[in-house]
């Protein structure tokens, strides 16, 4: 998304490199120069080129040896190996659905908690914030960014963990919430900590800086003409940042949010250290202990035992790969019709 | 952003594969990799060899398996395991020997409010409590074990490696020796499925759990359950004794077990009146034709070196076991 608003900035630029280029070497005599020229231009090209398809067959070759080594059990076990239930090496059963679950589940709450907060912050940051305040708090954001996933760990397990025993999970579990129908599936179970909950919020909390800051810097993008255009009306500053900045930027932000997503999905030091690593046995519980197909990753890759115990791992690598491919596709697909719908309005 | 996204994927994905694969040894440095149990052993005794000798020794604490891979591969100079090679293991790297190193004791920490250090359990209920038959710690058959100790009704919270591990191979080989209906419904294994519970990722992610979290129980190595200062139980051991896990009772359960000649034999369960039962030895993985350098190394391991496992929360060997040793390292090439 962010690349939209800057191709418009970035594209004269190139013309412009072309015409210093020209302008340079035109008092320079003789034809040997402007050959020169024109073979730097198709290696750089070449270069560029290469550069860009690269990274296509990165892409390709992962997902090739993925499926090239997890063959052993996808001939096993075939589709099973997705819907199975149970993961248990003594037995030799590898069944990743639980993961798969694990890991949507947990993106699912931490997106829930941290939208509004980033969403909050980057319109407070780019729209009402006095300079004092917003430099030091974009600074401060961007440090949070900045914090190994490991260090985010250690602080769950010694600060969150039993925040959230204290002050969340026994609190409710000795409310009546629990008894009510319809979400008492939800808040069951050990509430000791480590927990689906937990890791939710862990992952709520690394993923908001990176929505805030991309957010933010969308919402700063939005011409200062769509304001005042606004504020000409006769509009509030509310109204204006609700039906103006917001839907502006609305395809820029979805793609902040997905960028969020991104982030949670593959993340597995931070998750692995304050999920409990455990398959429910309620999947939606989120005071049990759960598993998301990188922590299974983190947890079981260097013990394995080579064969179909190793496959079945790789084979976790494929889902989660093709899980990310497929959740960023429908991204962009969402990405694509709104900024269809504001698109008459530019 | 797409091509963020992918790329953490890819990362989680297919960044273990940088793991099994370790890097081609200079000639002069030593290298290992295998187990995490023992590592803090062999990395004090890396460090003092090259005080010693000025041989370096690399170490890497990748776990036992990617210690078998990496020398049935013959990418280090010698694995370690706190298990034996499987039989198919050695069928795919002949002429790997097993030399014991140290023994470890596997205790069980639990974080009780009120409750004194060094409760009593059997393993039977060690069993149950991990099987989810025994939920809370005022269980009459806790308290039954431990008369004058008030245990409160709370919920019994059963901590468990979540990675495979040497330590769940012993916990769970002497758990199913211990309760047929451990052996049925869980196993044995370095990563098997328990039925409840929380689970850490290595020794120290399972000490912390205990530490964090009232009323739970977890298995760790001795040294962890010291450096956490955490309370641990005694457990009884086959001849009825309740055994408080020290290194003297590892070495008295390591001297009872008859190793055989290739030294793999599991050791848990020990017939001796005064032997900790959840007890394991750990072994480093040598080829028959290694360097002279690891010869060398082997050799004062098994010597000097075994003179710092105890200070570092590990049994030194038995002197039978340390000659027995001795002698199969002095017959390398």
């Amino acid at each position: 998304m962010t690349d939209r608003p800057l191709q418009g900035s970035v594209r004269p630029k190139p013309q412009k490199v072309v015409a210093e280029a020209a302008a340079a070497t035109e008092p320079q005599p003789g034809p040997a120069r402007p050959a020169v020229r024109r073979v730097g231009d198709t290696v750089y090209g070449g270069l560029t080129f290469a550069a860009s398809l690269s990274i296509f067959a990165i892409i390709l070759w992962i997902a090739w040896k993925l499926t090239e080594q997890s063959l052993p059990t996808i001939r096993a076990y075939g589709f099973r190996f997705v819907t199975g239930t149970e993961w248990d090496e003594v037995k030799g059963v590898f069944g990743v659905w639980p993961f798969i679950f694990g890991t949507l589940y947990s993106s699912f709450i931490a997106l829930v908690l941290a939208v509004p907060i980033s969403l909050g912050a980057a319109i407070f940051l780019s729209e009402l914030a006095p300079r004092w305040i917003r430099t030091p708090v974009t600074f401060l954001i961007e440090l949070l960014a900045a914090i190994p996933s490991v260090i985010y760990g250690l602080w769950g397990i010694f600060i969150l963990l039993p925040f959230l025993r204290e002050k969340v999970m026994q609190p409710i579990l000795n409310s009546p919430l629990p008894n009510l129908p319809g979400v008492s599936g939800m808040f069951q179970g050990y509430g000791v900590g480590p927990s689906m909950l937990a890791a939710g919020v862990i992952l709520a909390i690394m993923i908001i800086p990176f929505i805030t800051a991309v957010s933010r810097d969308i919402l700063r993008a939005i011409p200062r003409a769509q304001r005042e255009a606004s504020y000409g009306m006769g509009a509030t500053q509310w109204e204006t940042i609700q039906r103006v900045v917001v839907p502006y930027a609305k395809s820029g932000i979805i793609g902040a949010v997905i960028l969020g997503l991104g982030r949670a999905f593959g993340e597995t030091m931070a998750v692995t250290m304050v999920i409990g690593n455990q398959t429910p046995s309620n999947p939606f519980a989120l005071f049990e202990p759960g598993y998301t197909m990188s922590s299974a990753l983190a947890n079981k890759f260097t013990e394995a035992s080579p064969g179909l115990h190793t496959a079945a791992l790789i084979e976790v690598g494929l889902v989660l790969f093709v899980v990310a491919i497929l959740v960023n596709i429908v991204a962009r697909v969402l990405v694509f019709y709104t900024a269809k719908d504001i698109q008459g309005g530019r | 952003m797409n091509s963020r996204t992918i790329k953490a994927a890819a990362v989680a994905a297919i960044g273990f594969g940088a793991l099994t694969g370790a890097s081609a040894a200079r000639a002069q440095i030593i290298t290992g990799a295998g187990a995490s149990f023992p590592a803090p052993l062999y990395q004090r005794w890396a460090q003092a060899y090259k005080q010693a000798t000025g041989q370096q020794i690399n170490y890497q604490s990748i776990g036992s398996s990617g210690g078998v891979k990496n020398i049935t591969a013959r990418a280090v100079d010698f694995g370690a395991s706190d298990g034996p090679m499987t039989a198919s293991e050695m069928q795919n790297a002949p002429g790997v020997l097993h030399i014991p190193m140290v023994a470890g004791a596997v205790v069980l920490a639990y974080n009780v409010r009120g409750v004194p250090e060094h409760i009593k359990l059997t393993g039977p209920v060690i069993a149950d409590i991990y099987l989810g038959a025994i939920t809370r710690w005022n269980d009459p058959r806790i308290t039954a074990l431990n008369p004058g100790v008030n245990f409160p009704a709370a919920n019994i919270v059963p901590a468990f490696r979540s990675d495979g591990s040497g330590t769940t191979n012993i916990f769970t080989n002497y758990l199913s020796q211990v309760s047929p209906a451990f052996r049925e419904r869980v196993g044995v294994g370095k990563a098997v499925k328990f039925p409840k519970g929380i689970g850490g990722k290595g020794n120290e992610s399972v000490a912390a759990l205990v530490r964090q979290t009232p009323g739970a129980i977890g298995y760790v190595e001795l040294a962890y359950a010291e450096n956490n200062k955490l309370s641990y139980a005694d457990v009884q051991n086959r001849k009825g004794n309740f055994i408080r896990p020290t290194i003297a009772a590892t070495t008295t359960a390591a001297e009872a077990a008859r190793l055989p000649s290739d030294f793999r034999l599991i050791i848990t369960n020990t017939p001796a009146a005064q032997g900790y039962p959840i007890v394991g030895y750990t072994w480093i993985l040598v080829r028959r034709d290694t360097k002279p350098g690891v010869k060398k190394f082997l050799q004062w391991a098994l010597d000097e070196g075994q003179k710092m496992a105890a200070p570092s929360g590990y049994a030194p060997l038995p002197a039978n076991v340390q000659k027995r040793a001795l002698a199969v390292v002095n017959s390398l090439q």
